[in-house]
């Protein structure tokens, strides 16, 4: 401020870049923060419901919420990553139940230990992934029609093929057989944790899922070509970035958090009913764009989902420990929705503004 | 015009060969187009095109809007293949299948479009398909520190100064965007520089900093690409001049052969402006018969 002030006669060049530069506060370094919205968000609705419902203050409810938060949070990890490299996907719902039957039927009738079937169920998810992409590279088609597709087909799938293999609707009990427990372990097992209680293993695998692929997003080359094939993928092939390639990694990313959602499911309970999974798509998409993320890609931050999925763990817990009536949830979740695109739209606005 | 290049010999698959390899032989220019053409469905924006892209050597391309000056260097810069004739670099034929095989070979572009992400930040762009990276353990991460210091150099050395580095590039001017792609393709073309109208939307000092460039390129023993409309910067920096009309080749000239006058001409329409010319002289009468059909001519006219 004060160099403003004095004209300086000085070597023009850096007064002049130190008077421009001091144009750009802190305060739009902030504003041009994706997941800002979505942190402000997260603020007023924990002291909302931190006002209204006491149950909402005890840390095992808070372990709750996390682990609400955590099962959409991690599929949010890699939709978020997808959407910033301009696509998303409509059959990543369905995929994890799709991967949780895989490994239950394959365990089950042919006999394999649970790791293994685990095994043929990455296979399965990460080639649903694949298919995904390369179909969009190939036909060169909007993800929401090729994905739509690929949605219909697994909720399709999913169920005929249970019936045909099982003769009912859900998959077989696994919870008794060889490697059941160690998965149980890593995939659906709680950690105590001080203040909260037991915390669920999947909040802490979310955790590190959002850290590892921040760190990916903003410090690699894979990060880089991430933004630049979903902020403007002609002109990032035309630098040499290998645009299909990344495309394709990455409906395989949201494929392998597919599996691992999957296989917490499938070992949380040791059975897997076939017709779920419809709808949560949407929320992993919500959960992506509260934080922050464009639609149109190019854009977006994996923290920023992470804390959108904080807010619909707050939200559907909150209403239960506020007394209220549960059908109200969905209402909530969508009137988040609106506020959070709106409020985004508004801040990255007055950023480029200046 | 009777250039030394075997013209419509590649019909003749055996004898076309053996003499082009041995025409090809040591003195292998840099880059070599024969006969290329390109189609875009049934557009035919570029048939029978040949092209010598000689180290140390400045070569102009030239021609109106659509003849097909920015397709041809997109066919050099990897990003279209084309769908007749062939590419040779360094004498041997190459098919490249993505433009990072020709950034591979050192060879770099400026787009017109300037092929960058408008919501990235300026070093990342600068560095994008290219990036600088640093082993940790297993990984490899960017080098950030050294990618924004290089960027910041590179640009200052452009004339351009930006107050933040980090800032995405849709927040530059139009100009300033055109300087960190010329500046990016400068750092990495190591040993072929394409220009597609890197001055279009230039000052006049950041136009002769470019200028500059071009000509140090050339005393460094590249070869250079330039497209332009403005036929002084080119007669200024040009060795070699390309005039492409409608998809084909109109002129092809080293610079000994043109003077400044001939090229403005030959770029203005040539032939056809000769004809213009004519008929317009004839429409205005006995006394409006010089050579010049410029704004001097209405002056005269009541005189
Ligand atoms: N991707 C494409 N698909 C279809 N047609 C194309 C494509 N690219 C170029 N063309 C056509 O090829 C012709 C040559 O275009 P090009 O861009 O090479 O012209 P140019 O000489 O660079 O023109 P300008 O001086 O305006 O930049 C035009 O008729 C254009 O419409
Ligand atoms: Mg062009």
């Amino acid at each position: 401020m004060a160099s403003t002030l004095a004209p300086r006669p000085a070597p023009a060049a850096t007064t002049e870049k130190e008077l421009r530069a001091g144009r750009r506060p802190l305060l739009n370094r902030l504003l041009s923060r994706p997941e800002l919205g979505s942190l402000i968000g997260a603020v007023a609705v924990f002291a909302v419901f931190f006002a209204l419902a006491p149950t909402f203050r005890q840390g095992d409810s808070f372990a709750t919420v996390l682990y609400a938060a955590s099962v959409v949070g991690i599929m949010a990890v890699g939709v978020a990553l997808l959407m910033i490299g301009g696509e998303f996907d409509l059959s990543a719902g369905v995929a994890v139940v799709t991967a949780a039957l895989t490994a239950g039927m394959a365990g089950y009738y042919l006999n394999l230990n649970v790791w293994a079937a685990a095994g043929i169920s990455l296979l399965v998810a990460l080639a649903i992934g694949f298919a995904n992409g390369a179909i969009l590279v190939r036909t060169k088609l909007p993800s929401f029609l090729v994905t739509l597709s690929m949605f219909l087909m697994l909720q399709g799938l999913n169920i005929a093929v249970t019936k045909l293999v099982t003769g009912s609707v859900s998959g077989p009990n696994i919870s008794d057989m060889d490697g059941y427990e160690s998965a149980r372990a890593v995939f659906a097992s709680s950690v105590p944790v001080p203040v909260l209680g037991g915390v669920r293993i999947t909040v802490i695998w979310w955790l590190v899922f959002v850290a590892a692929a921040t760190w990916v997003l903003m410090r690699t080359r894979v990060g880089n070509w991430i933004f630049a094939v979903g902020g403007n993928a002609e002109s990032a092939r035309a630098v040499g970035v290998p645009v299909t390639r990344v495309k394709i990694g990455l409906f395989m990313t949201v494929g392998f958090f597919a599996w691992f959602s999957g296989m917490h499911l499938l070992t949380a309970s040791g059975r897997q009913q076939s017709g779920e999974g419809v709808g949560m798509e949407l929320l992993y998409i919500m959960a992506a764009v509260v934080g922050g993320c464009l639609l149109t890609g190019g854009f977006g931050s994996v923290i920023g989902a992470a804390i959108g999925a904080f807010i619909y763990g707050m939200t559907t817990m909150g209403i239960v420990y506020a007394g209220w009536d549960n059908n109200w949830v969905m209402f909530f979740v969508g009137a988040m929705l609106l506020l959070a695109v709106v409020v985004n739209a508004w801040v990255r606005r007055q950023a480029s503004k200046r | 015009m009777t250039d030394t290049t075997p013209r419509s010999t590649a019909d003749t698959e055996g004898a076309a060969g053996t003499a082009g390899a041995a025409g090809g032989g040591a003195d292998a220019p840099l880059l070599e187009l024969r006969g290329v053409g390109k189609s875009f469905g049934n557009i035919r924006a570029l048939s029978g095109v040949d092209l010598r892209v000689g180290a140390g050597e400045v070569t102009c391309i030239l021609g109106d809007n659509g003849a097909g000056k920015s397709t041809l260097i997109k066919i050099l810069a990897g990003l279209h293949a084309p769908t007749a004739g062939s590419y040779r670099v360094d004498g041997e034929e190459v098919a490249f299948a993505s433009p990072r095989d020709a950034l591979d070979r050192g060879i770099a572009t400026v787009y017109q479009d300037l092929a960058m992400v408008p919501l990235m930040p300026v070093w990342r762009n600068f560095f994008l398909g290219s990036e600088i990276l640093r082993k940790v353990g297993p990984f490899s991460r960017l080098d950030v520190a050294a990618m924004r210091r290089i960027t910041d150099e590179e640009l200052k050395k452009m004339g351009i100064d930006l107050p933040d580095i980090d800032a995405p590039v849709a927040n530059l001017s139009g100009g300033q965007k055109q300087v960190v792609a010329i500046a990016r393709a400068v750092y990495f073309g190591a040993r072929v520089l394409i220009l597609d109208e890197p001055t279009a939307a230039l000052g006049v000092k950041q136009s002769g900093v470019v200028l500059k460039y071009v000509s140090a390129a050339r005393e460094a023993g590249l070869g250079v690409v330039f497209i332009t409309h403005n036929p002084h910067h080119a007669y200024m920096v040009g060795d070699h001049f390309v005039i492409l009309r409608l998809g084909e080749t109109e002129l092809d000239a080293p610079r000994a052969e043109l003077t400044l006058g001939d090229l403005t001409h030959h770029m203005a329409g040539g032939a056809e402006l000769d004809a213009l010319e004519h008929e317009l002289a004839r429409s205005e009468g006995p006394d409006g018969g010089p050579a010049v059909p410029h704004p001097t001519a209405p002056a005269d006219g009541p005189a």
